[in-house]
This record gives C-alpha cells, structure tokens and sequence, in this order.
C-alpha cells in the first residue's frame, strides 16, 4: 500500500467523527482514542515481528509468546475473581493448550518451525483461548450460582465435589464451545475468515489461504474444548474446602 | 443399650458467618431412636443447626458428636450418609423421579432397582406412575415427597428434616407425619425434625429443642411447648415472635 493510500484510509475514521459529530452521539473522543492507540500498537507489532523474523532467533520467539500469554492472562483473570486462585489456573490452561497445539503442528511437521508460523498462530491460539476461558468462567460461576441448592443436595446425599458440580462443569463446558462449533458451520458462506481474507488481499492462491484456514478452525476447535475442560477441573475444587463444604464466596 | 448415648451433641458450638454471629454457644443433644421437633421463629438458626450435624457446614468453635464420634474425624461422605438429610426446598436434579430417587445409589457407582423405588414411592404415598415423570413437573408437595423418599435411600442412622411438611396439604401432612413415625418405629432412626407449626411439633415430636434469635433457650420432653416457663418461649409460642 502507497503512504497516500494509506492516509486516505483515515477517511473511515472522518465518517464516524463527522456523523457523531452532527448526531451529538459523543463517540467522538473514544473513537480519537481507539484511532490513536491502534496505529501505534499495530505498526509497534509490525516492527517488533519484523526484528523478530530478521534475528530468526528463538529466545526472541519464546518472549514473544511469553508477552502473548502474559497479556492474555491479565485480561481473562479480571473476568474470574470468584475463583480463588484463578491467575494461575488461567496461566497453566493458556500454556498448555499452547504447547499441545504447538507440539502437534511442528512435531508432525505440519508448519516450518520459523518465527513466520509459529507467532501469528500462537496468536491465534492464545486468543482463543483467552476467550474461551472467559466465556467458562462467566457460565459456570453463573451456573454454580443458579444450582447452588443442587449442589448442596449431592454433598448432602453423600456426593463428592466432583459429583456435584459435575452438571454445572459440563453445562458450562458445553455453552462455552458451542459458538467455536456453530460458527464453524457457517464459515465461508455467511463470511469469509478473516486471516484468509487477508491472505488473499495480500496475494495468496485461494486455494492455499484456504487450506491454511482450515488448519487454523481445525486448531481453533481443539483450543477451545481443551481450554474450557481444562480450566474447568482445575478450577473447582477450589469452590470447596477439605472437609468438602461449600465454601462461601464473599460478596464479589 | 446399657449406656444412654445421644445420637448427636452438641459442646459450646458456634457459627458466625463473616464473623457475625449466628449461632451459640449451643450445649445439648439430640436423644438416639427418638424424634426431636426443633422450632423457632425464622432465622433462629435451625437450618444452620441441621447443616452442622450432617457436616454441610463446620462450627467455628465447640464440639459435634454423632453416635459418640467428633464429626470431624468421620469421612464427610460417609457421615453424610449416615445423618441423612431432606433439603427446605426439596430440590431436585434434572430428569425423571426415578432419577432422583435413584441418586443417592448413583452417587455410589450403584443402582436402584425399579421394584426398590416403586416401593419407596409407596413409602412416601406416591404411585408408580409417578416413577418416570419428569422431576420439572411435580406439584410442591410432590416434590417433597420424592425429596423424602429420596433422602431414605441411604437408610441413614439419622434423618434431619427441614420443614418438609410445610408445603403440603393436611393430608399429605398426616402422610409424611405417619410416615416418618413409621420409620422411626420400625428402624429406630433418630429424628430431628424442624416444624413452624407448633402443633405438629407437640404431637410428632418426643423431644424439642427451642432457638431463639441463635440461642437453645429450651429443650426438653415437647409438651414443654403446652405450658412454657421461659419468656422468651412463651412469647414465641404465643406468636409474638415472628
Ligand atoms: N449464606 C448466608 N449468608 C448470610 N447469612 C446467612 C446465610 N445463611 C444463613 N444466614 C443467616 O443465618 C441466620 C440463621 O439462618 P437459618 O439457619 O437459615 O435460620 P432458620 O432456618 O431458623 O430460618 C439468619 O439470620 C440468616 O440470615
Ligand atoms: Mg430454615
């Protein structure tokens, strides 16, 4: 793209300022912001992953990651206080899924092992399954909250924890990767994905950028159901103490 | 049968939530092979006092004895099992009657033979049509009948029942109220029953422990509520604490 190209696409931020402006819809100051703060941060990634792909070294590969998953953390952790504990359970899934979805590709060969792959679909995994994680921990602490007298009732009868969050767990597993799933249906008719499209606005043979979409919803369904069950037993038992009691979680 | 035992007792128990208190100290006991009626005006702590005895909740000071054993030093499945309990609002798990008849057994990796929860159903005066409804579509007092049925599953030394029969008409009351006096007779299980209704509590009840406001003002045989001593009692028994 021309520099002039480039600045002209400035004019779909214009329209938006222009018609908030005349409407008195007030976005203005937030869409300044959200203007600002992408150019920067995306032409930042832009030079950072060039030096990164220039220095084709992995420690710089790894920090990249790193970063990736730290920030991935942060957000989805804000979105889970009721769980004791909840940083490093969201930690531990993130890493995992990431070195299980990373060992299979480069373990089978499936990409080349270079900066090129392996970051922007770190990133695309790392994303998911921040979002996944999200989206379990706010159905099932809303599931345990609706079920608490189910819950009760199991301990009561004689039941594990284990037993008795065992339908809220797989109610809250299976709402959270049901959207993956369904969109997966639809994909290529309603809308194309965003990275093929990319890659064919780029250049790429259809063809190919399809191919590598796959792969990528393929990685994206495995991202998501091991997220959320993951996440999932390693966050319930800590609704419970060792004498197997609710225990009561303090008003937000 | 030499020595007397209680089947429960409570020491100097308390219970505070977020350190407000709620309960105690409570001292006294639950009489074994006998029904306890436990009364009180709402919010008195008597579904604190069940959750104790079943290990649903741990005191924060004191000592809890069921059959002789501290309760903490039993296995809280296997306690749970042998002080059964019927929930206030007798919920339900998702699926048919025999679903939730059969629970308490699932919980086991054992299952319940129709034969055995069609007799159950009997038990509670429910027919065996009711077997394979869904749970969803039961009537309040159906509920509470397969909440009971439910809970005798795991033929518990002990059952605590929370207002069981306060949904229920009066003659599903005189059911479940022959019901469970059936149960005590033929099994010796020892009862603790919490009832609103004074009644109930007088005529059903061998034993009855009074709370008021978190504290165990009286306890003694249950005509103690026909001609109370204490105040506080006969304030409540008149109704003048709601
Ligand atoms: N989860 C809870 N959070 C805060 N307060 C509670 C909770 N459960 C019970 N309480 C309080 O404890 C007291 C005793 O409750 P409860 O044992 O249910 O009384 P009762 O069964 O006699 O009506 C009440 O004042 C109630 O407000
Ligand atoms: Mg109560």
């Amino acid at each position: 793209m021309s520099p002039i190209a480039l600045s002209l696409t400035l004019i779909f931020v214009l329209i938006p300022l222009f018609l908030s402006r005349t409407l008195n819809l007030g976005l203005e100051k937030d869409t300044v912001i959200a203007t600002v703060r992408s150019i920067i941060q995306l032409f930042a990634v832009g030079y950072i992953l060039k030096f990164v792909f220039d220095s084709d070294s992995y420690i710089y590969i790894l920090l990249m990651i790193a970063l990736m998953i730290f920030a991935a953390v942060h957000n989805a952790s804000k979105k889970g206080k009721a769980i004791p504990g909840i940083i490093w359970k969201i930690t531990v899934t993130i890493i995992a899924v990431e070195v299980l979805t990373q060992g299979i590709l480069l373990g089978f060969g499936i990409v080349p092992a270079t900066a090129q792959y392996i970051i922007p679909i770190s990133g695309m995994v790392v994303g998911n399954s921040m979002v996944l994680s999200i989206l379990f921990l706010n159905r099932f602490t809303s599931e345990m909250d609706a079920h608490r007298n189910r819950t009760e009732l199991i301990l009561s009868l004689g039941g594990t924890p284990k037993q008795a969050v065992h339908s809220q767990l797989t109610d809250a597993i299976k709402a959270s990767t049901i959207p993956t799933i369904e969109s997966q249906k639809t994909m290529g008719l309603v809308q194309l994905p965003g990275m093929m499209s990319g890659q064919i606005i780029a250049g790429a043979d259809p063809v190919q950028a399809v191919q590598f979409q796959l792969l990528i919803l393929f990685l994206l369904l495995t991202t998501a159901v091991v997220s959320s069950i993951l996440l999932g037993f390693l966050s319930y038992p800590s609704l419970f103490n060792e004498r197997m009691q609710m225990i009561r979680q303090t008003n937000e | 049968m030499t020595t007397y035992q209680p089947a429960i007792h409570f020491k100097d128990v308390r219970y505070s939530i977020d350190g407000k208190p709620i309960l105690g100290p409570i001292t006294g006991s639950f009489p074994a092979g006998r029904i306890t009626t436990l009364v009180g005006p709402s919010g008195a702590g008597k579904t604190t006092v069940l959750k104790l005895c079943n290990g649903l909740l741990s005191p924060d000071s004191g000592e809890i004895l069921v059959q002789g054993h501290p309760v903490e030093s039993m296995e809280p499945t296997a306690l749970r099992r042998k002080v059964g309990m019927a929930l206030q609002d007798a919920p339900m798990v998702s699926g048919s009657v025999y679903d939730n008849l059969a629970l308490p057994l699932r919980l086991q990796k054992k299952e319940l033979s129709e034969a055995d929860a069609v007799s159950w159903l009997e038990d509670v005066g429910l027919s065996s049509e009711y077997l394979h409804k869904k749970a969803t579509e039961l009537s309040g007092g159906q509920r509470q009948k397969v909440s009971i049925a439910r809970t005798l599953v795991n033929r518990s030394d002990i059952l605590l029942m929370d207002e069981i029969t306060s949904a229920l008409d009066r003659g599903s009351r005189r059911e479940i109220e022959s019901l469970v006096t059936r149960i005590n007779e033929k099994y010796g299980t020892s009862i603790i029953w919490i009832t609103h209704n004074l009644e109930q509590a007088i005529s059903i009840g061998d034993y009855t422990w009074v709370l008021i406001a978190g504290e165990l003002v009286e306890t003694g045989e249950s005509r103690i509520l026909e001609d109370p001593t204490d105040e506080r009692v006969r304030r409540f028994v008149k109704g003048e604490l709601k």
